[in-house]
């Protein structure tokens, strides 16, 4: 079986910015070369992406934890002043009967961070004991993750309207809480993970071994 | 001219040629399904018109009030802008930031960058310093996220209505304007296009 015809199987290199192919010189050697069209350096895969992903990773974790225990706004009134982690929120606004906006918490805020963090996981994994494993739904996983990566963000634009109208309004004080910071930042990290992730290095696999096997 | 109908698909590598550009066309990755180069009829001009409109509906969308609150003879506005000075007041200035860069910055500057483009395109000009505004482009694309933002103002407004009697501001039509009118630029406009046109 022939490797595949891919860039790198023929000495070829694509330009990341501007996707023009250029051709590797005979030596091998690719550092310092940039993109005659744009001037981008050009490397074959994402650098060093498997370690920087990893790093993301686990800092996104890191940042997840106190971003779900701490609490992520904290509303005064009159009253007296009550916190609320992104949790205690999802389950009053179900007690509430608002269970819409418990689901889009829910799914935003927990849900999508979670299955980030595991399909990067998963796909790491997956690239460095060289699974040969439908890569075609690996690389379908990676682009989920790059799309939805985003959402995850709107708890925090939904505590700042909440500030500042409730702030408006006079009665009541509505301010972000600590979790707030560690979230934002988590959600951030895992945005630059996703990025860092070359998806080539699922299909690079697949050519393993061809020679021996 | 050879290398250019090459091309490398950006998720897995495989090498594609490309045999002219069909107006309208797809090119999908006969490996792993990623789109290669999707060509639209007329993409310079309508990109452009979209992104002139985008920029209005921009500063419509800040100008004006979002949302208004009543509460008995009560009645005051709040801006996208205003809100985030209120988490700069209350010390969050970090979250505010976020704020500021994901909702209002970056979309600006992505549709300014776009238009920096285009209109030496559409005069049949090589755009000046094309490398560094379209790599800036493409860098601030994925944190340009004022559809998450608009999620945002709905769960709010749902989430507010129970304890005062929220209004719609013009901005918030204008911002959902905006953002079919950014889905519609991220189809039409064709990096692809800006690269050979602004080459020679
Ligand atoms: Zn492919």
């Amino acid at each position: 079986m022939n490797p595949p015809l891919t860039a790198r199987n023929v000495s070829m290199v694509p330009c990341h910015r501007c996707h023009l192919i250029s051709q590797i010189p005979s030596d091998g050697k690719l550092s310092g070369m940039a993109c005659p069209r744009c001037g981008a350096a050009l490397h074959q895969r994402k650098p060093d992406s498997l370690n920087r992903t990893w790093a993301l990773v686990i800092a996104a974790i890191v940042f997840y934890i106190p971003a779900m225990v701490l609490p992520i706004s904290v509303t005064t009134t009159f009253a007296g002043a009550q916190s609320d982690t992104i949790m205690s929120g999802v389950i009053y606004f179900i007690h509430s009967g608002s269970w819409h906006i418990a689901l889009v918490i829910f799914v935003a805020s927990v849900l999508v961070p979670i299955l980030k963090i595991l399909i990067l996981i998963f796909l790491l994994i997956s690239v460095q004991v060289k699974s040969k494993w439908r890569p075609l739904d690996s690389t379908r996983l990676y682009r989920i993750i790059e799309l939805i990566g985003k959402w995850s963000m709107v708890d925090i634009y939904v505590i700042t309207l909440m500030a500042a109208l409730i702030k408006l309004g006079g009665l009541a004080s509505f301010d972000a809480g600590p979790a707030a910071l560690y979230f934002g930042t988590m959600v951030v990290f895992t945005m630059f993970a996703a990025m860092s992730f070359d998806p080539r290095l699922i299909w690079d696999c697949m050519e393993e071994n061809h020679d021996s096997g | 001219m050879q290398s250019n109908s090459l091309m490398a698909c950006h998720d897995c590598d495989l090498l594609h040629r490309i045999d002219g550009h069909p107006e309208g066309g797809t090119s999908i990755c006969s490996r792993c399904g990623a789109v290669l180069l999707s060509h639209k009829r007329n993409s310079l001009d309508r990109s452009l018109a979209l992104t002139i409109t985008g920029l209005i509906l921009f500063v419509m969308a800040n100008a004006y009030p979002l949302l208004a609150i009543k509460s008995g003879s009560l009645y005051r506005a709040a801006t996208l802008m205003g809100s985030v000075e209120v988490l700069y007041a209350a010390g969050m200035w970090q979250i505010g930031l976020l704020v500021f860069l994901t909702a209002i910055l970056f979309p600006l500057l992505d549709l300014l960058c776009r238009l920096y483009i285009l209109i030496p395109l559409k005069m049949n000009r090589k755009p000046w310093k094309l490398s560094f505004i379209m790599s800036l482009n493409q860098t601030l694309n994925p944190w340009g996220m004022m559809d998450v933002f608009m999620l945002g103002i709905l769960v709010s407004v749902v989430k507010l209505v129970k304890m005062m009697k929220v209004i719609p501001g013009v901005s918030l039509f204008a911002f959902m304007m905006l953002i079919l009118v950014l889905a519609a630029i991220a189809a039409f406009f064709d990096p692809h296009l800006a690269w050979e046109k602004g080459e020679g």
